[in-house]
């Protein structure tokens, strides 16, 4: 949607009242930049740190900002940004590694059963990242294709196509699970159906 | 040589189908709750402070 990219080259004086309002709707939006924050990084508290930053960049750069556009988009990209530039991926190798080789899964006989929260949070661990952001902001943050799409920054395509094989190897990393309580480390069967999964998805 | 695929495995890989739906839609709300459940989380007071300061840094006044 772009468009307002290049800076104008006379901006108009901001008021207080611009600032207050840009404010308000940021206040708003503290809440979901938790989520999606805790969602990237797995620990809360770096997670609040992430969303911190992202809250402070984008009041840096509020000037910016066209009022009336899609602001939880804006600030959802910020933070998307700024989580990528830090590179903090840690956690999904050390939290996965420590705890899905060593928790397995649970059984899911009944179709209708709820899926544990424990079990989709290791599930979601296991996808790779772009997969599981654009089934995020999709499937949990309530934002359109396009609009996740822009927010990371690929063609509306690419992240339907992101969406469907997270949902896909999501489902079939929890029904793994069911199999793999006997035996060996879950963490390890998961892993190599995705790698497997991501081979034949790029193949083209 | 198949000429008519028997109806009893037409009849479970429907069932399948339907389990696999189910297991979607189950998979989709157990995904938007733990959003959720972040989102409705008590905002930690810090965010608000640390906005209340840049405010008293604007640019205006140094």
């Amino acid at each position: 949607m772009g468009g307002g990219d290049k800076a104008p080259a006379v901006r108009p004086p901001r008021s207080a009242a611009d600032d207050n309002a840009f404010k308000r709707e940021l206040v708003q939006l503290i809440p979901h930049l938790r989520a999606f924050a805790r969602t990237l990084c797995g620990d809360p508290a770096s997670a609040d740190d992430l969303a911190q930053d992202a809250m402070m960049k984008a009041w840096d750069a509020r000037a910016s900002f066209q009022m009336g556009t899609n602001m939880k988009a804006w600030t959802f990209m910020i933070l998307r940004n700024q989580f990528y530039s830090e590179k903090r991926r840690s956690w999904r190798q050390t939290q996965l590694d420590q705890e899905a080789a060593e928790r397995t899964l649970v059984a899911v006989d009944d179709p209708e059963a709820p899926v544990a929260l424990d079990e989709l949070r290791q599930g979601l661990a296991m996808l790779p990242p772009e997969q599981r952001e654009a089934l995020i902001l999709v499937g949990a943050g309530g934002f359109a294709y396009e609009e996740a799409a822009d927010i990371c920054g690929c063609a509306v395509g690419t992240v339907k196509s992101r969406v469907s094989r997270a949902r896909r190897a999501l489902h079939v990393i929890l029904e793994e699970g069911a199999y793999d309580r006997d035996g060996a480390s879950a963490g390890d069967a998961m892993r190599s159906i995705l790698a497997d999964a991501e081979r034949l998805s790029t193949v083209r | 040589m198949i000429e008519q695929r028997p109806s009893e495995e037409r009849r479970r890989s429907s069932a399948a189908m339907d389990e696999a739906r189910l297991r979607q839609q189950a998979i989709g709300v157990r995904l938007r709750q733990m959003f959720d459940e972040v989102v409705n989380e008590q905002v930690p007071e810090e965010f608000l402070d640390i906005l209340r300061r840049a405010d008293s840094r604007s640019p205006e006044n140094g």
